[in-house]
C-alpha cells in the first residue's frame, strides 16, 4: 500500500518496521501537498525544510538504536490557530500576518516530543470564528469533493488537508463545532474532547470556556492514537483536567453489546436535508447491528443552543481579543495614514468625538485594519452585550440556559451512553452561498454547539454519501470523558463500513 | 443608547465601537446596525426561558482556582517578548502618547 492512502496506525508501524524511512515518508506528503495545495488552499505555510530536517534526525536515531517517540515520523498538520515555535501563526487573520509566537503550544509540544513531523499550518476561518473557512484573511478552503463547496470550517483546512491526503493526521480546535462539521463535510473522522482533556496553552483564545483542541483522521483508530499523545494536564492550562490519560487504542476494540445510543426525535425535525436523515439513520441501524440499543431521548433546550452560544462565544471573543493591541505583536496601523473606509474615502472615524488619545487612535485602527468583518461582528456583539445596561439581559442570561442545556445532557446521560445523530443539516454547501447572512451562517452549528456548552465530549465520522457524491458526516456524543466509548463505537462502526476509507475522485490521480 | 435593546442604531454602534477600540466609518455604523439588530433580534429569544431560579454556568467544569508552588520559573526574556512587537526600543514597547488629543488624521 502507498504511503498517501495508509492510516497513521499502519504508518507508525511501517514506519517503525523500517518498511518506510521517515524522510520518504515526509517527502511524499509533501509532494502531495505541493501538487494539490494550488487547488484546495488547505495550507497557509508548509514547512518542507524543516520536515525533511526532522525526519532526517528521526531516521538517524532509529537506525542509531537511539530511542524515538510513540509517533516517530508520522507527518502531522496543525491547524494555524496553534503556536508554534519554529513557524509562522496567524489564525488566518491579517492581525497576524508574519506572527512568530515565542513558544510552542502544549499540544505542538507533546507532538514534538512523540517524534511527529509538522508538514505545516492550515486554513480556517479568522480566529477559528466561522463555519465555512470563507472567512480566512487568505482564501477560502476548498471541498476536496467538490471544489465548488465549502469545507466546512473553521478547520477546514485541516479537514482538507486529510480528505485530500494532504496528511494522514492533523490537529483542529472545536469552540462550537468547528473540528466535527468541517470533518463531516469533508468525509473525515474528528473528535472533540471533553473540555479540559487536552491543554489549551499556545491554543490562541477565542471562548476559553468552550475551546477544545483534538485530532482529525481518516478513522477513530487513528484519533486514538493521536489522542495518547496530546491529552493530559498541564501545568500550565489550570483548567486541564488532572486525570490521568487512558490508553484509547488499547480500549477501542470492543463489541457494543448493551452500549446504550439515544436518538433526539427533534434532530429530524424540518430542516434537515432528507438524503443527510436518511444517512444517519441507517447509521443508526449499523450501530444496533453491532449491539448496540437505541432510545428516544429528550434535550428540551437544544433549540436555545444557538442563540445562547452566540451570546457567550462572542462576549469571550470580545474580552480575548483585547489584546490585539498593535502595541505587544501583530498589525499596527501606520501613524498619520489614516483609515482607510470602505466607503466615502478617509475619515477619523465614524465614531462621534474620536478617540480620546493617540493612544486609543492606534488601537481602534490597527484593530480596524487587522480584523476581517465576521471577527469585528462577534466583537461587537460580544461588547453590545456586555456593556452596562445590557450585561444582565444577555450574557448572563446566556450562562443562565448554558446550564439549563448541560442539564439536559447530564439527564439525558442517565438513561443512555451516547447519542447519536446529525452533525450537520445540510451536506457541504456551495462557496458564497451563506456569506452574505450572518444569521444563516450561525445556524450551520445547529447539532454541534450543545457539546461545547455542556463541556462533553463529541465526535463526527462519515455514515455515507448523497446522490451527488458529497459525504454525509454521523455525530456520537458522551458524557465527559467517555473518550473511549466514542472512539470504540466510531470505531466498530468503521470496521462494518467502507464509508471512511472513500476518496474524493477529483483528487484521485491527483499526484503527477 | 436606544429604548428599545433589539434594534442598535448607529450612534449604540459608535459606543459599542470605541468600547471595542475598532474604528469604524459611516458604512461600517450602518451595515453593523443592521446586522446587529437582526442578531440581537435573534438570540433575545432566550427571553422565552423563565431562568430566575437557574444560577449562571460560566464554565463546564466544577473548577476552583489552581495554585502552583510559589517557586521561581523561567519566563519569556525581553527580546522574546519583543520579538514580534511593531515597535520597540529594545527594552520597552512603543506606543504614541497616551495622553492627548486624537490627530484624528
Amino acid at each position: 500500500m502507498q504511503p498517501l492512502e495508509m492510516s497513521a496506525v499502519d504508518l507508525v508501524a511501517a514506519l517503525r518496521q523500517g518498511d518506510i524511512t521517515a524522510v520518504e515518508c515526509a517527502t511524499v506528503f509533501l509532494d502531495r501537498i505541493e501538487a494539490t495545495n494550488g487547488s484546495i488552499n488547505a495550507f497557509l505555510a508548509v514547512d518542507r525544510e524543516g520536515a525533511l530536517a526532522r525526519a532526517a534526525d528521526i531516521d538517524a536515531r532509529r537506525k542509531a538504536g537511539k530511542p524515538v517517540g510513540p509517533l516517530a515520523g508520522l507527518p502531522v498538520a496543525l491547524k494555524d490557530v496553534l503556536c508554534t515555535a519554529d513557524m509562522p501563526t496567524t489564525c488566518a487573520s491579517k492581525m497576524l500576518a508574519g506572527f512568530r509566537p515565542p513558544y510552542d503550544a502544549d499540544v505542538v509540544a507533546r507532538l514534538r516530543r512523540a517524534d511527529a513531523v509538522f508538514v505545516g499550518k492550515t486554513n480556517m476561518d479568522e480566529f477559528a470564528m466561522g463555519g465555512s473557512n470563507e472567512n480566512s484573511a487568505f482564501g477560502p478552503v476548498r471541498n476536496p469533493w467538490d471544489l465548488s463547496r465549502a469545507p466546512g470550517g473553521s478547520s477546514g483546512g485541516s479537514a482538507a488537508c486529510v480528505a485530500a491526503d494532504m496528511a494522514p493526521v492533523a490537529i483542529g480546535s472545536d469552540t462550537g463545532g468547528s473540528i466535527r462539521q468541517p470533518a463531516g463535510l469533508c468525509g473525515i473522522t474528528g473528535l472533540k474532547p471533553t473540555y479540559g482533556r487536552v491543554s489549551r496553552r499556545g491554543l490562541i483564545a477565542f471562548a476559553s470556556s468552550l475551546d477544545q483542541i483534538g485530532p482529525m483522521a481518516r478513522s477513530a483508530a487513528d484519533c486514538a492514537l493521536i489522542m495518547e499523545t496530546i491529552a493530559g494536564h498541564d501545568p500550565g492550562d489550570s483548567t486541564s483536567l488532572a486525570v490521568d490519560v487512558p490508553r484509547y487504542t488499547d480500549l477501542i476494540d470492543k463489541p457494543l453489546t448493551g452500549v446504550r445510543i439515544g436518538r433526539v426525535p427533534e434532530h429530524f425535525a424540518a430542516g434537515l436535508d432528507p438524503e443527510v436523515a436518511k444517512g444517519v439513520e441507517e447509521a443508526f441501524a449499523v450501530l444496533m447491528a453491532a449491539g448496540a440499543t437505541v432510545h428516544d431521548v429528550q434535550l428540551p433546550h437544544a433549540k436555545y443552543g444557538i442563540p445562547t452560544y452566540y451570546l457567550i462565544a462572542p462576549c469571550e471573543a470580545s474580552s480575548n481579543l483585547a489584546r490585539y493591541d498593535g502595541a505587544h505583536y501583530g498589525h499596527r496601523a501606520e501613524p498619520g495614514k489614516g483609515h482607510r473606509a470602505e466607503a466615502g474615502g478617509q475619515r477619523s472615524a465614524g465614531q462621534a468625538g474620536g478617540f480620546e488619545s493617540p493612544l486609543v487612535e492606534m488601537y481602534c485602527r490597527s484593530r480596524a485594519e487587522g480584523f476581517g468583518p465576521e471577527v469585528k461582528r462577534r466583537i461587537m456583539l460580544g461588547t453590545y452585550a456586555l456593556s452596562a445596561g445590557y450585561y444582565d439581559a444577555y450574557y448572563a442570561k446566556a450562562l443562565r440556559v448554558r446550564r439549563l442545556i448541560r442539564q439536559d445532557y447530564l439527564d439525558a446521560f442517565q438513561t443512555v451512553d451516547l447519542i447519536g445523530g446529525p452533525v450537520s443539516a445540510t451536506p457541504a454547501f456551495k462557496l458564497g452561498e451563506k456569506t452574505d447572512d450572518p444569521l444563516a451562517m450561525y445556524l450551520v452549528d445547529l447539532y454541534t454547539v450543545g457539546t461545547n456548552l455542556a463541556g462533553v465530549g463529541g465526535i463526527s465520522f462519515p455514515c455515507g454519501f448523497t446522490k451527488s457524491g458529497l459525504p454525509i458526516g454521523f455525530q456520537l456524543q458522551a458524557p465527559p470523558l467517555a473518550e473511549p466509548l466514542l472512539l470504540q463505537a466510531a470505531d466498530r462502526f468503521q470496521r462494518l463500513t467502507d464509508w471512511h476509507r472513500r476518496r474524493p475522485q477529483a483528487m484521485e490521480g491527483g499526484k503527477a | 443608547m436606544s429604548t428599545s435593546p433589539q434594534t442598535l442604531t448607529t450612534k449604540d454602534v459608535a459606543k459599542v465601537g470605541l468600547l471595542a477600540r475598532l474604528a469604524l466609518s459611516e458604512a461600517d455604523l450602518e451595515r453593523m446596525a443592521g446586522e446587529l439588530s437582526k442578531i440581537v433580534g435573534f438570540v433575545s429569544m432566550l427571553g422565552e426561558l423563565d431562568t430566575a431560579d437557574v444560577a449562571p454556568l460560566a464554565h463546564p467544569l466544577d473548577t476552583q482556582n489552581v495554585f502552583r508552588d510559589d517557586v521561581p520559573a523561567a519566563s519569556l526574556s525581553t527580546a522574546e517578548a519583543l520579538q514580534s512587537a511593531p515597535r520597540h526600543d529594545g527594552e520597552c514597547f512603543l506606543v504614541p502618547a497616551v495622553l492627548g488629543e486624537s490627530s484624528a488624521a
